[in-house]
């Protein structure tokens, strides 16, 4: 099924791809309309233009693949399923994902992967092809961020505060020198390469994903971010 | 150094009524009790007495009670024992006061300063024993434009609306928090009574599903068990601003009341703590909130009232009407008085302000601003009584939460230690062999009785009132006279003086 988005309202929009009979969903033409997906799963959605806020939020298992930008909260609260961007992404992607991947193959804005948690089966991942902004993984408790940093002009990789109130969980960064001084509750350990594990197998994916050699991306210096402990506020309270 | 504190309450037993069976040693989880196998008597010790009267209720021969300890310091009307002992245990342990359950100070509780009206001779008094008298009424947007469809009959344009058979619901309290069998009572006193139990932001536990059609599930900035199946499975769903008990302040459960079954609910891994911060990251302004509440209005196709909740704070009335104009149905207003598992003792006691005084405003604001039918408000922290039911209709509310009196019916003394998860009531523990000691088969029915018993209060005084449904109570503010008032405290409360007429 194929949607022509030009001037139709997000409900019109959101509708006809809910309803629709087909899993196999093509939309061209997007240009921000608001929570798309949101819930869906068993479809197929690809998106030509750029998506709006709450893209594939409460994701349960729909994939989704975007031609273009996609702006604030993509991937709210997700829980299964997968958004390939090619593009850049704005505030708050996975905001709080339980499940499923999403890979940007530009940037992503403040607060990335902010509340991500894992839980059994269910470990979120996300892969950034380039920079970040502030916030990266904040109060994370679970789940697996990678952040690329493809980019050429000489800006940081990752913005200030990364991993602020961090409980559990990891990220991975590639760069030669964390350029940001880490919360006092994250630790960090310099990496020659990546080891084999989930960590690299996310950045084959990637590469494949957007037609990349993954040598140029495993073979670098990575600094992996761990919290150091899972209860950071055990010692802050007196019993009254 | 530890400087000793005094116990604030002293077990009492009265020897000749002790025949030593030793109940209150098995039934006290703070381990007051003990047994002195040499003497062949039971001992008590006060230092580890949370006052639950437990021990108390349990005694076969009534030989016990808890007194308030008449050791002090001396008397000083600046420095009471309790302020000069939170100063010592902070110095103690350079710790954070923690505390529960609602701000226990003596601040002027507004629903006792209002009384109801009655009618005399004319337009006479109805006898709810035998004419109609509803308490029924709905919750959710009144605003639906008239559309026809090309045979002239009405469309259904009326936003999803929640049934209430009583204007009680239960409010939010997370599994976690409170324990299975809690939440079991809760659900299906909720069913029987045709209302709403709330699953706080703790996630929604399996068994409780088949309760979806009286479940209110909350979605909080930490989005615990939160996804589809929760969002489908209930009849509404509320964002969680902000609780009364702690504006400002967000949840922390400790990884130690992670138990597998909690960890299961909320979708996270046992032993890791539990964070929800009170700011919504992705939410720094009202067309923020409108993106929440349109996302979830989105993944439930639009079925489902959507609830804004927030603590009552000085400019609870401006943030209500952004909330009315965000899309939301419904806004919750949270009084300081009500109660939590745990808060910051500081914040407890001195953040946020009376819902008597938030309602009136919220109220008449929407109604200055033409939008009051675009949202239902529902209150809660701290609804004691039926009364206090009626005087928050007539201020202008549609429904009220229950919390502290739900729980009360459950068997709470309010001796407000829930932060250390050892509730000797099967409550606000996870302790299996204390979570029993609450019965779901006793404890539903107990929850139905008290609920059951204000509605009849409830039509009694609005029969009284010569008004015949709930409806027709709400905002209805000359039902209302205020007693020893302030003129600011009556203009805020936006009603007369008592004696005053029409």
């Amino acid at each position: 099924m194929r949607i022509d988005a030009k001037g139709l309202h997000f409900s019109v929009l959101d509708k006809a791809v809910r309803d629709a009979a087909d899993g196999e969903i093509i939309i061209d033409n997007c240009i921000g309309q608001r929570y798309i997906a949101c819930g869906l799963s068993g479809k197929n959605i690809e998106i030509n233009g750029t998506s709006g806020n709450a893209l594939g939020a409460y994701l349960n298992g729909a994939h989704i693949t975007v031609h273009g930008n996609v702006q604030e909260a993509t991937g709210d609260t997700m829980n299964g399923g997968e958004i390939t961007v090619f593009g850049s992404a704005g505030d708050a992607t996975g905001y709080a994902m339980r499940g499923g991947k999403i890979f940007v193959e530009g940037d992503v804005g403040y607060r990335c992967g902010i509340h991500m948690k894992a839980y059994k089966e269910n470990k979120p991942a996300i892969v950034i092809g380039g920079r970040t902004g502030s916030f990266l993984g904040e109060y994370q408790a679970g789940g697996i961020i990678i952040v690329l940093g493809d980019s050429k002009d000489g800006k940081p990789v990752i913005g200030n505060f990364c991993g602020t109130g961090m409980h559990g969980g990891e990220m991975y960064v590639r760069c030669e020198q964390i350029p940001t001084r880490l919360p006092a509750q994250v630790k960090s350990e310099r990496l020659e390469r990546l080891p084999e594990g989930e960590a690299a197998e996310l950045v084959r994916e990637w590469c494949a994903r957007f037609g990349k050699d993954s040598k140029a991306y495993l073979d670098c210096t990575f600094y992996r971010l761990t919290p150091d402990s899972a209860n950071p506020y055990k010692q802050m309270y007196t019993q009254n | 150094m530890n400087i000793y504190i005094q116990p604030e309450y002293e077990v009492v037993r009265d020897r000749d009524r002790c025949i030593a069976c030793r109940v209150c040693e098995r039934q006290c989880a703070n381990l007051v009790h003990s047994y002195d196998a040499e003497t062949g008597k039971m001992q008590a010790d006060s230092t580890q007495c949370v006052n639950c009267h437990r021990c108390v209720c349990v005694c076969p021969t009534h030989a016990l009670k808890i007194v308030k300890s008449d050791d002090t310091y001396k008397i000083n009307g600046n420095w009471d024992n309790q302020t000069i002992n939170e100063v010592y245990r902070q110095a103690n342990s350079g710790g954070v006061l923690l505390s529960s359950m609602g701000n226990p100070k003596d601040y002027p509780v507004f629903w006792d300063k209002m009384l109801i009206n009655a009618s005399q001779v004319t337009n006479p008094p109805i006898d709810p024993l035998r004419e109609p008298m509803e308490t029924q009424l709905w919750l959710g947007k009144r605003t639906a434009k008239i559309e026809r469809d090309e045979k002239g009959r009405l469309k259904n344009t009326l936003a999803p609306q929640l049934k209430l058979k009583v204007p009680i619901m239960f409010s939010a309290m997370s599994y976690g928090s409170i324990s299975y069998n809690a939440h079991e009572s809760l659900a299906r006193a909720a069913e029987e009574l045709g209302t709403y139990y709330n699953t706080g932001e703790g996630g929604l536990h399996k068994d409780f599903y088949k309760y979806g059609k009286n479940t209110i599930v909350q979605v909080a900035s930490g989005r615990f068990g939160v996804y589809k199946d929760y969002l489908d499975a209930a009849a509404a769903i509320e964002i969680k601003m902000g609780q009364g008990a702690k504006p400002g302040i967000g949840g922390h459960l400790p990884g130690a009341k992670i138990s597998a079954d909690v960890s299961e609910t909320r979708m996270i891994p046992q032993g890791v703590d539990a964070i929800s911060p009170a700011p919504h990251h992705d939410i720094y302004s009202i067309e923020d909130l409108r993106q929440l509440v349109y996302s979830l209005k989105e993944a439930t196709d639009y079925k489902k009232p959507v609830i804004v909740k927030i603590a009552a704070v000085h400019n609870c009335a401006a943030i209500a009407s952004g909330i009315a104009r965000s899309g939301a149905d419904i806004i919750a207003i949270d009084g300081y008085r009500g109660g939590t598992g745990a808060a910051p003792t500081r914040i407890r006691d001195n953040v946020g302000i009376p819902i008597e005084l938030a309602l009136a405003q919220v109220d008449q604001r929407l109604r200055e601003e033409g939008i009051r039918d675009e949202v239902s408000i529902v209150v809660g922290g701290s609804v004691r009584s039926s009364a206090d039911v009626v005087k928050a209709i007539a201020l202008g509310a549609d429904a009220c939460y229950i919390g502290t009196a739900a729980l009360l019916a459950l068997g709470c003394h309010l001796c407000r230690t829930c932060q250390t998860g050892k509730c000797n009531w099967g409550i606000a523990t996870q302790r299996p062999d204390l979570v029993k000691r609450l019965n779901p088969d006793i404890g539903y029915k107990r929850l139905v009785n008290l609920v059951t018993a204000w509605n009849h209060e409830i039509q009694e005084m609005m029969g009284g009132m010569g008004i015949n449904s709930v409806e027709a109570l709400r905002g209805n503010r000359l039902m209302l006279r205020g007693i020893g008032l302030t003129d600011t405290e009556l203009s805020v409360l936006g009603i007369k003086y008592a004696g005053e007429s029409m």
